[in-house]
């Protein structure tokens, strides 16, 4: 059985790692509480930016002088997958969820024999990719949302993967990332972005108001000129509101596994101190024995 | 929403991180990027990309606010006007002598721009010269 001093230790230091984490609860939470804000902040402009597009592209023929960014390139040999994760962890299963299905993606599309790609966001997706998958990694952003996200740091990325996309390096992207769901809740998002997927627009232009009978725009400049202006200002708007979603589930996802901790060590700290408060009793009470016993043999 | 019978136009300008103004006007002037066009009520359905300038919002016959923009898009119907912009700031915000740096400094850039960065280069400047204008303008106001 342990000694009363090694209890003792134990106990304090469980109480040290406790208080810890219900500090970082309470950062996450007010963290939480501000990328929550951010992320409802960038929906509108999202949605009117769908609403654009969905005006467009309703336009017949709108389709024919559309560039390879809403059309794709004709094939999906190759496959860029963009993984969004936290830089730093104790955040429970908040990146690991990314990279289980980013490996089982990737295996996928390595099993049709197809090209993969990878650019992390994130140092936790590069730490937890690169043993398997190495050689794919082609660039990693760190520190991204360390103040909150900006509009520009989601300018960054998706100017590479412009760059990247006109250069010829890949077909199709996806971007993967958690959505926010609720503080506790986080879902595992994969969004093909590149080339940009009617359907998913539609869905999305379902919560803005409905034009009427879609009526017939005039374009000024042409319609190709607007969608080359468009698309890539769109592909930001798509980064930045994942960038968002990802750092309100990363708060979030960070709160509930800090008050986990925090509950579970005050589970510990209870315990530790039976032990300790038995041990000390049995202690005395053999003193006592020992005392008495004495007294007797006398 | 503004309807016809009050000949309003419901304005709205966004910019990435909010719902930067959401209101009914008489009018609204764009600086588009084929020219400058006023939005009333009933306007035709158009679609355009905006230059980097001011939009001025018309009520009772005078500016009630003037923004200034770096560019995006625009889109009317005759109930409203949606502007998206990456950024906009009210233009009595604006410094004359910031504006002026930005300026310098993009012209600097322009000047030791290789190929490449060029384009990027240009539009910069063309930004910087027009909130050069927009600034000295509400300058001139006051």
């Amino acid at each position: 059985m342990a000694t009363l001093k090694e209890l003792k230790t134990r106990i304090s230091s469980v109480k040290s790692t406790q208080k810890i984490t219900s500090a970082m609860k309470m950062v996450a939470a007010s963290r939480l509480k501000r990328a929550q804000e951010a992320a409802e902040a960038g929906r509108p402009y999202a949605e009117r930016m769908e609403r654009m597009m969905a005006s467009i592209l309703d336009n017949p023929g709108a389709l024919e002088g559309a560039g390879a960014l809403l059309s794709g390139t004709g094939s999906d040999d190759t496959h860029l997958i963009v993984v969004v994760t936290s830089d730093r962890g104790l955040c429970g299963g908040f990146n690991s969820s990314i990279s289980r299905e980013s490996r089982i993606r990737i295996r996928e599309l390595h099993g049709d024999s197809k090209n993969v790609k990878i650019l992390c966001v994130g140092r936790k997706g590069r730490d937890q990719l690169k043993t398997e998958f190495g050689d794919a990694i082609i660039d990693t952003y760190e520190g991204i949302g360390k103040a909150g996200v900006q509009f520009d740091e989601a300018q960054g990325v998706a100017a590479k993967i412009i760059e990247m996309f006109e250069a010829g390096e890949f077909d199709v992207c996806t971007i993967i990332y958690n959505k926010f769901v609720s503080a506790i809740t986080q879902e595992v998002t994969p969004r093909q972005i590149i080339p940009v997927q009617l359907a998913e627009a539609e869905d999305e232009a379902e919560t803005a108001a409905p034009t009427g009978p879609s009526a017939i725009y005039e374009f000024e400049p042409s319609e190709e000129e607007i969608l080359a202006e468009l698309l890539p200002a769109n592909l930001n708007v798509q980064v930045f509101r994942a960038l968002l979603e990802s750092s309100a589930s990363e708060h979030g996802a960070r709160m509930s596994a800090m008050d986990n901790a925090t509950r579970n060590a005050g589970e510990m700290i209870d315990d530790l101190s039976m032990i300790y408060n038995r041990t000390r009793q049995a202690k005395i009470t053999s003193e006592l024995i020992e005392i008495i016993s004495g007294a007797e043999a006398l | 929403m503004a309807d016809a019978a009050t000949n309003k136009v419901a304005f709205e300008l966004v910019t990435p991180t909010a719902l930067a103004i959401s209101e009914d006007v008489d009018m609204v002037v764009v600086p588009g990027s084929e020219g400058d066009f006023g939005v009333l009520a009933g306007h035709t359905p158009i679609l355009t990309t905006v230059r980097p300038g001011v939009i001025n919002m018309y009520t009772g016959g005078a500016i009630t606010k003037s923004l200034f923009v770096e560019g995006g898009f625009a889109e009317a119907n005759p109930e409203r006007c949606t502007v998206l912009a990456e950024s906009a700031t009210d233009v009595s915000e604006l410094s004359a002598a910031d504006a002026e740096a930005r300026l310098t400094a993009a012209r600097e850039a322009l000047a030791s721009a290789d190929e490449d960065a060029k384009e990027a280069a240009e539009k910069e400047l063309r930004i910087a010269e027009e909130m050069v204008r927009a600034a000295g303008g509400s300058a001139a106001q006051h």
